[in-house]
């Protein structure tokens, strides 16, 4: 199946290492500001439900998103918008789903980071935390069954979601498959408001790449550079057949679990550690220390993922909401099948 | 010659297998094993590479077969018992189940559940859970009594694009025969059938208690009393015009399941009649259900724990001395 949402020349294979970093610093800029977008639109009363923001987390996300081709498969978790970007998801999707447009690709009948474009590859999240490793596991089989090689999933796991029996259960299975999956687990340190200390009592949780027998990384989330090397290393082995590769990312959440939470609970020391650094300053001073871009073009940058962040919300604003009136109110493909009893 | 309802499952499976390249099936021990209960015999040899074992995992066997669909296979999933669904009912409910409402994009899985008790099973390995499926959107719920239904529902279910629960009655698997399989496959989800014509009385049920129903409707007979015995066969979507016409003709009702009494098919089938046919009705609607506790594991208890033909005539002369 063919990945439609992004144009062949954004390929990133054939990228010096200069034009990979600024790119993905880009699609961290846009991240950071549709985001930063949404929860001001969040506190002005303007969206239904909760606000989950990947701040803090984009230099991970956009590290393994932006090693993705076209026939790829991404199943992103609530963090990894600068990933979805990146893999090639609209910007329009985001702002789309969060105000429950008809127009999005959820219709207004899910929300906020609980969207996709499942027959382009996006597949879309339920809450239930670690549901997503046997999908994309399954998906995988499936392309190795129909003579598909050289494809890669991916998806993505915190340090709370790695404590449930739905994760142990599909990347044991997608060890054992022996599938080109890429799973990141991001470990920010708190779930909600639960520590680390709460969660698991392993060393790091890198080393459980040993018992599910697959290979594992760690690496410092808040560098992108060291992240955009581990995930190129990863994704290059899970394409060549070396099975399912396991990173396991480390930075600190700036921000509460979602808008509604103030992240009171979270211990300061942590956020004043070298893991507590803003990855997109951290990236941002890197592009300008390595002469890539200088201040002023850095902040052109900003303007730009300003200016088209703010373009797409105004065409959105003015687009419909779903009519109840309208709504087909039937969950099966079936027509046929639908019970009278439901029928109107 | 005679097959088995069980050997319809089996037979069903290798023609889908068969025809459709897209076909596979996953599950615990179906390999080379053949399955608990051998629904897979000699599958995994035929289509090698198509019937393959799984870790037991039943939230990724589920999850797995969520992703192939998307990518364009369709799965059998095979639980060894209907009761280890439990531990993959959320990626079913809440991740197939409403999978197509919410993003447009349908899933042609089937889940085949051994379900339904058996004497020795006990609380684990005796389960009917049509009921809890039925309840979720976005599934179909099948419950096949005869061979030909389970030849036929299974290849269905298969060929359906939405995800469905086809509730295999084990106690059937062996003691349901046929003399061949149907000649010509006809699919039929969502329509019940009358398996015996009455005037007096309409009985609904499905799965093994049909028998109870046709064994009791057999002893009512030879005291005059002559009930009709109507066959739901798929649970989801539920053929209440059929049990509207039968009650028209009866105007009385009794429900038969095997499944536990709270809020089951037994009250969903009671629910809809006393709403569209309350008019209809000479006597208050009854049913029929498994006690409300875990099935016991002892056989004189299990029998006693399910209705039973004994259980339903006496229920049926009480109704008509109303």
């Amino acid at each position: 199946m063919l990945n439609t949402l992004r144009e062949p020349e954004s390929e990133t294979i054939h990228l010096g290492f200069k034009e990979l970093y600024v790119r993905a610093f880009k699609w961290m800029l846009l991240a950071r500001t549709v985001e930063d977008k949404v929860a001001a639109l969040w506190h002005a009363g303007k969206i239904a439900g909760g606000c989950y923001l990947g701040k803090g987390q984009e230099a991970v996300s956009v590290a393994v998103g932006i090693m993705l081709r076209p026939g790829d498969i991404f199943a992103p978790l609530i963090r990894d918008q600068a990933g979805r970007l990146a893999f090639g998801e609209p910007l329009f999707d985001i702002l789309r789903t969060y105000l429950g447009k008809k127009t999005g690709p959820m219709r207004g009948r899910d929300g906020n980071v609980h969207r996709g474009r499942p027959k382009e590859g996006i597949y879309p999240m339920v809450s239930h935390l670690g549901a997503t490793a046997s999908v994309i596991t399954g998906a995988l089989m499936a392309r190795r069954m129909q003579g598909e090689t050289g494809i890669v999933g991916a998806t993505s796991i915190g340090d709370g979601g790695s404590s449930t029996g739905s994760f142990h259960e599909g990347f044991n299975m997608a060890a054992v498959e022996r599938v080109p999956l890429v799973m990141t687990v991001t470990n920010n340190h708190y779930a909600y408001s639960t520590p680390n200390s709460r969660q698991f009592a392993c060393h790091d949780l890198v080393d459980r790449a040993i018992g599910y027998g697959v290979e594992g990384y760690s690496m410092d989330g808040t560098d992108l550079k060291e992240c955009l090397e581990i995930a190129s290393h990863a994704v290059e082995r899970a394409r060549s057949g070396f099975g399912v590769q396991m990173i396991v990312a480390s930075c600190v959440r700036l921000t509460g679990h979602a808008e509604h939470d103030d992240g009171f609970y979270m211990d300061k020391t942590l956020l004043d550690s070298p893991i507590g650094r803003d990855c997109l300053n951290v990236a941002q001073a890197h592009v300008v220390e390595q002469g890539w871009a200088d201040e002023v073009t850095v902040q052109e940058w900003r303007q730009q993922a300003k200016a088209q962040v703010e373009d797409t919300l105004q065409k959105v604003q003015r687009e419909p909401t779903p009519d109840p009136a309208d709504e087909d109110w039937h969950s099966l493909a079936s027509a046929h099948l639908i019970d009278p009893e439901y029928a109107e | 010659m005679s097959i088995t309802y069980l050997e319809a499952i089996r037979e069903a499976q290798a023609r889908a297998l068969r025809e459709n390249p897209n076909v596979y099936i996953y599950g615990q021990d179906i390999s080379t094993y053949g399955g608990a209960f051998k629904a897979t015999k000699n599958l995994a040899k035929e289509f090698p590479g198509r019937v393959l074992d799984s870790p037991i995992s039943e939230d990724a066997m589920v999850g797995s077969a969520i992703g192939a669909s998307l990518e364009g296979m369709r799965p059998i999933v095979e639980m060894q018992f209907a009761d280890f669904s439990a531990n993959g009912f959320n990626q079913i409910v809440n991740h197939a189940g409403a999978y197509f409402y919410r993003s447009g994009v349908s899933l042609p899985i089937t889940i085949r559940l051994p379900n339904g008790g058996n004497p020795g099973a006990g609380p684990f390995h005796s389960q009917s859970l049509e009921s809890l499926y039925a309840h979720f959107p976005g599934l179909i719920v099948m419950t096949p009594a005869t061979v030909d239904d389970a030849y036929n529902f299974l290849l269905e279910a298969i060929a359906l694009d939405d995800p469905v629960l086809y509730c295999e009655h084990k106690y059937l698997y062996n003691r349901v025969k046929a003399e061949r399989l149907p000649e010509e496959v006809s699919f039929s989800a969502g329509k019940a059938l009358c398996r015996r014509s009455g005037k007096e009385l309409t009985l609904v049920t499905y799965a093994a208690t049909l028998y109870d129903a046709l064994a009791a409707a057999s002893e009512l007979e030879k005291e005059g009393i002559d009930i009709e015995v109507i066959d739901l066969r798929t649970v989801k979507p539920l053929d209440t015009e059929t049990i509207l016409q039968s009650v028209a003709r009866t105007g009385h009702l009794l429900t038969v399941s095997e499944g536990w009494p709270w809020g089951g098919i037994n009250a969903e089938v009671i629910a809809r009649i006393a709403s569209k046919g309350f008019h209809l009705l000479d006597s208050p609607p009854e049913r029929l259900n498994c006690r409300d506790t875990p099935i016991p594991f002892h056989p004189d208890l299990w029998l006693a724990h399910r209705p039973s033909a004994a259980s339903i005539v006496k229920k049926v002369r009480q109704m008509l001395d109303w």
